[in-house]
């Protein structure tokens, strides 16, 4: 059904921009390295509404596995390096 | 508001204007494309039974337009000799991130079947969605996973990893010039022996692809091979 379609859509247009942002803006790097990996999912959900499975099979893997862990990994090192790092209150 | 705010703000906002101004255009396009333009699509399905695939995506990225895919992945080997060109692979720190009973039982389940499924994308590429590239992934993870569960390299893993990181190029090349013995030029492949060429260079790829990936997770030569370099007299540092 259309109504369908367009309604799930926009939820999903709605959502990457919200969790693009989230992710950009906030000071918690964790969080934000978080909150780009469900970006990278709903990424894949968008590939498939656009007809290219393929593409969605190969985002998913690359972006929430391969990416994600690098960021996380490299979180890790910078966070080892600079002990004293205060952190800001927490938002999401 | 003070001036460095100020100046934040302008900033901020001649660039919100700046992506508006690209994206505007952009997506007048796109939203006045055709409903169902068809582009090259009757083309690429007119000579899919030539192409040795049955999928238009496989047909395409394999056979129409294999020689980007062979650039594709001499990038990708690029990219790991790069990264591992930068030093040697930190060490990890084992006391501060003990490696939890869940997570290592976790891996023992999940690596077999990320192999598995892999095993079945690479097969499944040729008539529906999958191929070199996701199976290529899907192995990239599982080897991150492996690396995070605290899996060292053996010794006698340096040569083998090596060889398997070109095995991808190697193997497109080899056969995209002997096809050139049969009387065709570079990467035309026959037509009765197009579906088996692309499942040897598929294969190929993929243990390359994901061997590359998760070198480039492990971001360096890892120290135990570096200490034991061919040629040396067993001397450790």
């Amino acid at each position: 059904m259309a109504a369908v379609n367009w309604v799930f859509d926009s939820l999903l247009m709605v959502n990457l921009l919200w969790l693009a942002w989230r992710a950009l803006v906030n000071p918690n790097l964790f969080k934000a390295v978080v909150l780009f990996i469900a970006f990278t999912l709903f990424l894949a959900l968008a590939w498939v509404r656009l007809n290219a499975p393929d593409v969605a099979l190969a985002e998913a893997a690359i972006g929430a596995g391969i990416t994600g862990a690098l960021l996380l990994t490299s979180l890790q090192r910078i966070n080892v390096s600079k002990p004293n790092k205060k952190e800001k209150p927490d938002e999401v | 508001m003070r001036s460095r705010d100020m100046s934040a703000n302008v900033i901020r906002g001649s660039l919100i204007a700046l992506i508006a101004a690209l994206i505007a255009p952009l997506a007048w396009a796109v939203w006045s494309l055709p409903e169902e333009g068809l582009g090259l699509r009757p083309k690429v399905v007119m000579n899919l039974p030539q192409s040795g695939a049955s999928h238009p995506v496989t047909a395409v990225l394999l056979n129409f337009r294999g020689y980007d895919t062979l650039l594709e992945i001499a990038a990708l080997l690029i990219v790991s000799v790069g990264a591992w060109s930068l030093g040697e692979a930190q060490e990890t720190d084992d006391s501060q991130s003990p490696v939890s009973p869940v997570q290592r039982l976790t891996s023992q389940v999940l690596i077999p079947l990320m192999i598995l499924t892999a095993g079945y994308f690479l097969w499944v590429g040729t008539k529906s969605p999958g191929g070199a590239f996701q199976a290529g992934a899907l192995l990239g993870a599982a080897g991150v996973l492996l690396i995070l569960g605290g899996w060292t390299p053996a010794p006698s893993l340096h040569w083998p990893v090596r060889i398997s990181l070109t095995l991808g190029l190697l193997v497109f090349v080899v056969v995209g010039t002997s096809v050139m013995a049969a009387g065709g030029y570079f990467l035309e492949y026959p037509a009765s022996w197009a579906g088996t060429l692309i499942l040897l260079i598929e294969t190929a790829a993929t243990l390359s692809i994901g061997l590359i990936l998760t070198a480039v997770y492990v971001g360096g030569q890892p120290r135990i091979w570096i200490d034991h370099l061919p040629g040396d007299k067993g001397e450790s540092l």
